[in-house]
């Protein structure tokens, strides 16, 4: 019913997706919109997961999309719990403020 | 009375003297002065004795081969490589302990007197005691291993020995020169033995020497190449050209050193050394004759530089310097027997010349300046006489001493032998006149003439005793073996028949034989007849001949030993030191300093990148990947 | 569903793009929700239902709901993040566009030589799913459940925030 997709299309969709992700992550200095980039990169590769197991007909590339969503799930519970401690010595969530290397 | 002296104990001959050097050592100059004399001479003394019963039980009934050894225990095991601490005695080994525990014992004894008012007595004794174990061990050893160990034992005892007043630097200095020079030789010769071990994987002399025979063609390379190696130690250590530099110098030490060491045995184990790889030589020609070549040229340039010497040490130096180039002269012509006999009777009459050269000194109160001296011959009348029978033994005068028959002998060889040539026999009859008018020379200036110097007390019998000894044994050591118009005597040819070969001759006929005696003989009485004109007839020719231009030149040049320091000075010494003051800071350093420098400057580089930016640290994940698929793509 | 797919393909790029570059954490959270949403109809689309609805039970639902805890905890409103006013400077954009825009480039260029093949299409559904995760995957399954243990453990201590023992407290 939807032979007409391609492979390649469905795959440029999600390089697309994790390109913008990559673009959110370099530019935004807060780190809430860095974590929030991240999500998409992942999801981004997931997508390719999910595309490539419909190419081929199996249930393993939603086996894989599952265990990436669980690591998205566990990552941002950490990471959100990181960033409310960090809000406490930099409320503005500056990510390049936080580093306290002189290099 | 056979059986008892046949079951005496090897290793007690280099033991014994150990043992003195470890009392004294570790007694450290507490001993009181008599009784470290008596340590040191006794040591000696004992071993002396031993030598004496151990040679009598030998001759009396040589052992099985005419080889006696007595393995002591195993030194090192490493899988095939097995090197045993074994003492061989054969002929050749029994003549060089009798030389260097006899001649050893009489020089010991000299110098209680000779060394009676030195500070540092009981560590000269100990010196010369630790000396003479070494060069037993080095005589004695079954496998060139020991023989390495007791080669640079007796290269050490001779450093300490030559720096023995060590408070001058020039004594010192000449001990370094001794030590460095040799060490040259002795690289060689390291290197010959781990050719020899790599080849027939033995290091033990006869194995090794049985395998070259049998392995090694006659003139092939890798036995020349041994041979000549072999032939580089023995000439660092005999002092021969081109390695003889040292020896002149070496006369910093005491006059008892120069006897027993530079005169009578250490720098004669070059001359052991060759005899005892004899196999190897006979298989590379090209080897002996380079051997006779070298002896022939050191003969005769030592002889030259011997004439001018004013030092009465240094003559006596150069003198032991042409000495054994005659010893050569007779390795290289095959006359192995003659070349041992020679240094036999060399060790009696040179180590009573430099004993006598002594009792002069300290009467002269250190003078060693033979133009100071004169008219001993009245105050010292058995310094004279002694003096005067080792010196006619060193110049051969014909039939009545003993480095005539020896010298005749090897003289002989060079002419008739099959590796001889008339060149040869003309360079050593040459030298053989050198020889006469150096030595009587020494006699006549020192002796006659006018007295010049105070005389001090004259020499006790502990310094008489050892001069009559070593006389008598100059006069009477050649009645060994005596040409064949004379008794025909051929006692020491057969004892050193049982290890070394006999002469290859070329030349049968006794005429010949007995013509050339006679114009060596001429040459010698025509010498001394010279020396006489020159120097006590005539005293005011010498002085002319020197003050001409070209004979001034030639007294310098060969004063200095024929330019060799000044040449060794130019084209080694002043070369490397000008490569050590380049290096003292170190050039090559600054290749690593670049890498070192690099990987500070990375370090610093790298370390501006970990600013702790999550940013940039995404960007170079980003750029990580950017550039891992880009390589996808290209390729 | 060919047009469905690129329409919401369309939609999911476009409100990613509008995520990452919002000023007001709010709007980015709501523009997210759009992609994972897009996103979701794209699984459809492909013949994945079951992993349609986990990500939107999931992502939508639970991960981003998170996010929006946290922004309302630090209460990161429109007026918040001062910081935030160089962000529509070019010079920011440039090293970032540039590397990503490369990357993406290099993509296209790998999956147009390799990628013409047509997705099957054939729905995979949940039961298919649930087969493989609880036959071959069920060791790497026990391993995620150890992961989500650890992130609700490591969440829990780091969020209690009185303990002094780890961090800055």
């Amino acid at each position: 019913m939807s032979g007409a997709v391609l492979l390649g299309h469905g795959l440029l969709v999600a390089s697309a997706l994790f390109a913008i992700g990559l673009v959110g992550v370099l530019v935004r200095r807060n780190l809430l919109f860095q974590l929030l980039s991240i999500e998409i990169m992942l999801n981004a590769a997931a997508m390719a997961f999910v595309i490539a197991g419909a190419r081929w007909g199996v249930a393993d590339g939603q086996v894989m999309f599952v265990f990436i969503l669980v690591m998205a799930a566990a990552e941002v519970a950490v990471g959100l719990a990181l960033l409310l401690r960090i809000s406490r010595r930099v409320p503005d969530l500056d990510g390049d403020a936080v580093s306290g290397m002189g290099g | 009375m056979g059986e008892l002296l046949r079951s005496l104990p090897l290793w007690l001959v280099p033991t014994l003297p150990a043992a003195g050097f470890l009392v004294l050592a570790l007694a450290g100059g507490r001993l009181p002065r008599r009784r470290a004399g008596t340590v040191g001479v006794g040591s000696v003394g004992l071993s002396a004795a031993v030598t004496l019963g151990i040679a009598a039980g030998f001759l009396d009934r040589p052992p099985e081969g005419g080889l006696r050894v007595e393995t002591l225990w195993t030194w090192i095991d490493i899988g095939a490589f097995e090197i045993g601490f074994n003492l061989a005695l054969d002929a050749l080994s029994l003549v060089m302990i009798f030389v260097v525990t006899f001649v050893g014992f009489l020089i010991h004894l000299y110098s209680t007197e000779y060394m009676a008012d030195d500070e540092a007595y009981s560590r000269f004794f100990a010196y010369m005691n630790l000396f003479v174990a070494c060069m037993l061990m080095l005589v004695l050893a079954d496998n060139l291993f020991l023989l390495y160990l007791g080669w640079e034992g007796v290269g050490l005892c001779s450093y300490l020995l030559i720096g023995f007043w060590y408070s001058d630097p020039a004594n010192g200095a000449a001990a370094r020169k001794a030590f460095i020079v040799t060490r040259v030789g002795d690289t060689a010769m390291a290197v010959a033995l781990l050719l020899l071990f790599k080849h027939a994987g033995t290091l033990d002399i006869r194995q090794a020497m049985a395998w070259a025979t049998a392995s090694w063609p006659v003139g092939s390379g890798m036995a020349v190449a041994v041979a000549l190696l072999l032939l580089g130690g023995a000439v660092g250590k005999s002092a021969q050209l081109p390695l003889q530099t040292w020896l002149p110098d070496a006369m910093a030490g005491p006059t008892p050193v120069s006897a027993l060491i530079h005169a009578a045995t250490m720098v004669t184990a070059g001359v052991y050394l060759i005899a005892r790889t004899h196999a190897v030589f006979l298989l590379a020609p090209q080897a002996m004759t380079a051997v006779a070549i070298v002896g022939a040229a050191t003969l005769l340039l030592a002889g030259c530089s011997a004439l001018v010497q004013t030092d009465i040490k240094r003559v006596l130096a150069y003198s032991t310097i042409s000495q054994i180039g005659y010893m050569f002269l007779g390795l290289g012509v095959g006359a192995w027997s003659a070349a041992v006999f020679h240094l036999m009777t060399h060790a009696f009459f040179k180590a009573l010349l430099f004993l006598g050269a002594g009792a002069v000194i300290l009467a002269l109160h250190h003078e060693q300046d033979i133009f100071r001296m004169g008219g001993l011959r009245r105050r010292l009348p058995a310094v004279f006489w002694t003096f005067l029978a080792g010196a006619a033994s060193l110049a051969a005068l014909p039939l009545v001493t003993a480095g005539f028959f020896s010298k005749d002998l090897i003289l002989w060889a060079a002419w008739g032998s099959a590796a001889g040539c008339r060149w040869l026999w003309a360079a050593g009859a040459f030298g053989a006149l050198l020889t006469t008018v150096y030595s009587f020379r020494l006699v006549f200036v020192v002796f006659f003439g006018d007295e010049k110097g105070h005389v001090g007390h004259p020499p006790g019998p502990r310094i008489v005793v050892p001069l009559t000894v070593l006389a008598a044994l100059s006069i009477v050591g050649g009645f060994v073996e005596t040409p064949g118009w004379l008794g025909h005597v051929t006692w020491f040819t057969d004892l050193t028949g049982q290890t070394l070969p006999a002469v290859d001759w070329a030349v049968e006929d006794h005429h010949v034989e007995h013509l050339l005696q006679m114009v060596v003989a001429g040459i010698t009485l025509v010498g001394v007849l010279a020396a006489w004109l020159l120097y006590v007839r005539r005293p005011a020719l010498p002085a002319a001949i020197k003050a001409s231009a070209a004979g001034a030149w030639l007294a310098r040049f060969w004063l200095s030993g024929w330019g060799f320091d000044a040449l060794y000075d130019r084209i080694v010494v002043r070369p490397f030191v000008a490569c050590a003051a380049r290096l003292r800071r170190d050039p090559i350093d600054r290749i690593p300093a670049v890498l070192a420098a690099t990987a500070a400057a990375g370090n610093a580089a790298l370390s501006r990148t970990q600013d702790g930016r999550i940013r940039s640290y995404v960007f170079g994940i980003g750029l990580g990947a950017v550039i891992a698929v880009a390589i996808v793509v290209l390729t | 569903m060919t047009v469905l797919f690129y329409l919401a393909g369309a939609v999911a790029l476009l409100a990613a793009g509008l995520a990452v570059s919002r000023r007001n954490a709010f709007h980015a959270l709501l523009y997210v929700v759009v992609s994972l949403l897009a996103a979701a109809v794209v699984f459809l689309t492909l013949g994945a239902p079951f992993a349609a609805v986990l990500e939107i039970i999931v992502y939508a639902g639970a991960i981003i709901v998170l996010f929006v805890f946290v922004v309302m905890m630090l209460n990161l409103g429109p007026e918040a993040a001062p910081r935030q006013h160089g962000l529509l400077s070019p010079a920011t954009w440039i090293g970032p566009g540039v590397l990503a825009a490369v990357l993406l480039a290099e993509l296209v260029v790998v999956i147009t030589t390799a990628g013409g093949d047509a997705v099957a299409g054939d729905a995979v559904g949940p039961r298919e799913v649930s087969h493989a995760l609880f036959g071959p995957y069920v060791l790497a399954v026990e391993l995620a459940s150890f992961l989500l243990l650890a992130g609700l453990v490591g969440a829990a201590y780091l969020g209690s925030g009185s303990r002094t023992t780890g961090g800055e407290g």
